[in-house]
């Protein structure tokens, strides 16, 4: 049963298979046999999943269901939840009982879906490879020297692992694709703006967006359909109709134009995974795509530029982690600056105080032209060269990261080249762009993800396309060994 | 390179108390990441506009009523010291 996608659940539940209460015991007793050595969840709220699995049950019972009614979910640790811990996988939460639901919690719970826990993530989402995290590393099913990427790792192995059919992420400058792609898993980042951003904990908010973890393009859709909308209470969050994602997933892609920019495919990427990538968008001209070369030579710059615009805005919204309101505070504080200081110093860890000291300088009164506002201009270039190739073609692919998954430690104390492993992903959040994630092959037995991505509010779109290739290849129906 | 005076100066900016052996790490840290950004200056930008939002929307502005209902008391239950409706910090005026 834990191996079915959630469209095959959601008919199972429907037909009467099996009940909402049965599958969420049988998730709960999955997450709690390994959870122990994978490390993929902070929490696990079996009494809120058995109480909302009853609910669905009744729901089910009186044919009064919808497609996601009764579906077990685990959500991200930035993501709010009413009268359940919130930590965001640090320290200076750990106590933060949070005092509302995230938009997209409430969304979902009202769509019936079932939350089995919240899932370890990088320190405020601050990272590539879930270490950072102050619970401790997640091990990545495929390999348990490996990290599962990040900064979305607990999501990413709770789905490849097949804890839960679904798990949402949050992506910022990749933390919903990285680790989709490390673990073998499907992972959408939607358009910004598209899904709100209310109770999800802010990192850097001119980037931040959240998206769905499933195994299947299919999933993400049925999860898409809940997730996005307009929303009041998210100042950002854009007034337009939300499409019905199912319905264009079956489109046929005869005649869509794929662009393969060249800078995505030059002696930065591992040649093998190259080939991966190929081999995917061969199978695509099979289903009557064409191909060609584009170029987009700002992209190169979009980590430096992402290193100073994601730390600039992410000191000022840690700036609200004061010791005062809520979460942690140091011990005897001998004035009002001591308690800021050491209430910051010992709740944050090394990778948040490094972006948080960055954010500060880039920002300080003197640097803010040479920083701040050139790195604003290049992202304008980005967004401009991406919408210049989007008028000659339909999708842009390319692969999700430079490698497969690297090893634990290997890259902790070596920022740069931790921050490199984004190189792919992180020019779409600042053109604002959606784009998927699809396992796309094994290169020594570790997955590799393909990342295709569409211009503004062309999720259905991206949707349908990772769909046809997934219904012509098998590499989304691969699973790491031991977890039956 | 940032100096360890440097990185004392920006960690009291930012309010977060580094510990001195940490100094030297976070200065070698630091100046690496600005050494990646500084491949930035080599882009003629002068007659580019900085971007403030991907889809070009301005803030959206909604009529001056409240909304939210008062949750006072269910939101200083999660603070660290509170005493009579009130946050409690160190005192701050003599």
């Amino acid at each position: 049963m834990h191996n079915k996608t959630l469209a095959e659940l959601s008919r199972s539940l429907r037909n009467k298979e099996i009940s909402s209460e049965e599958l969420t015991r049988l998730l709960l007793d999955r997450c709690n046999k390994f959870n122990k050595s994978l490390n993929c969840f902070i929490s696990l709220t079996e009494d809120k999943a058995l109480s909302l699995a009853m609910e669905a049950d009744v729901k089910i019972k009186a044919n009064n269901a919808g497609p996601l009614t009764g579906i077990p979910i685990a959500h991200k640790d930035i993501f709010c939840t009413h009268g359940i811990r919130t930590t965001c996988g640090s320290k200076i939460l750990d106590n933060f009982i949070s005092p509302y639901d995230a938009t997209v919690v409430k969304q979902l719970e009202s769509a019936g879906m079932v939350m089995l826990g919240k899932t370890n993530m990088d320190e405020f989402a601050m990272g590539s490879s879930n270490e950072t995290s102050f619970y401790g590393p997640v091990e990545n099913p495929w390999d348990k020297e490996r990290v599962p990427g990040g900064s979305s790792g607990g999501s990413a192995v709770a789905v490849a692992a097949r804890l839960a059919p679904a798990a949402t992420g949050t992506d910022t400058g990749g933390s919903i694709r990285q680790p989709a792609s490390l673990c073998g898993i499907t992972g959408l980042k939607p358009t910004y703006g598209r899904v709100s951003r209310y109770g999800m904990i802010a990192f850097a908010s001119s980037l931040d967006q959240g998206g769905p973890m499933t195994r299947t393009a299919e999933d993400a859709a049925m999860i898409l359909n809940a997730m996005a909308g307009f929303d009041e209470r998210d100042s950002t969050s854009v007034d337009r109709e939300v499409e019905d994602y199912i319905a264009a997933l079956e489109q046929p892609i005869e005649g869509l134009k794929i662009g393969l920019p060249k800078e995505y495919f030059d002696e930065r990427l591992n040649p093998d995974i190259s080939q991966i990538v190929h081999d995917g968008i061969s199978e695509l001209e099979k289903l009557g795509a064409t191909v060609t070369e584009i170029s987009l030579p700002s992209s190169t710059l979009s980590i430096p530029v992402y290193y100073v615009v994601a730390p600039a805005e992410c000191s000022s919204n840690l700036a609200r982690f004061d010791g005062v309101r809520y979460g942690y505070r140091c011990e005897d504080p001998k004035d009002l600056n001591d308690l800021y200081c050491r209430s910051r110093g010992e709740g944050f860890g090394r990778e948040v105080k490094r972006r948080v000291m960055i954010g500060t300088y880039v920002l300080s009164a003197g640097y803010y032209d040479a920083y701040y506002l050139k790195a604003q201009k290049i992202r304008r270039l980005i967004r401009d060269e991406f919408q210049q190739a989007l008028k000659d073609v339909d999708v842009i692919i390319g692969p999700t990261t430079p490698g497969t998954a690297f090893r634990l430690n290997e890259l902790m104390d070596d920022p740069i080249s931790m921050y490199l492993s984004d190189i792919y992903t992180v020019s779409v959040n600042l053109a604002g762009l959606p784009a998927i994630s699809v396992p796309a092959g094994l290169l020594n037995g570790l997955p590799v993800g393909m990342q295709i991505i569409g211009d503004y509010f062309a999720e259905a779109r991206l949707l349908n396309v990772a769909h046809r290739f997934q219904q012509v290849t098998d590499w989304h129906q691969k699973k790491p060994t031991g977890y039956e | 390179m940032l100096k360890q005076s440097d990185i004392k100066k920006i960690a009291w900016l930012a309010r977060l108390e580094i510990a001195e052996e940490d100094t030297p790490g976070f200065s070698r840290d630091l100046s690496n990441i600005l050494n990646l950004v500084e491949q930035m200056d080599h882009v003629d930008t002068s007659s580019v506009t900085p971007m403030a939002h991907p889809l070009e929307l301005s803030a959206r502005l909604r009529p001056d009523k409240v909304t939210e209902t008062n949750q006072r008391e269910q939101l200083q239950s999660h603070a660290p010291a509170v005493e009579r409706g009130h946050y409690l910090v160190p005192k701050v005026i003599e």
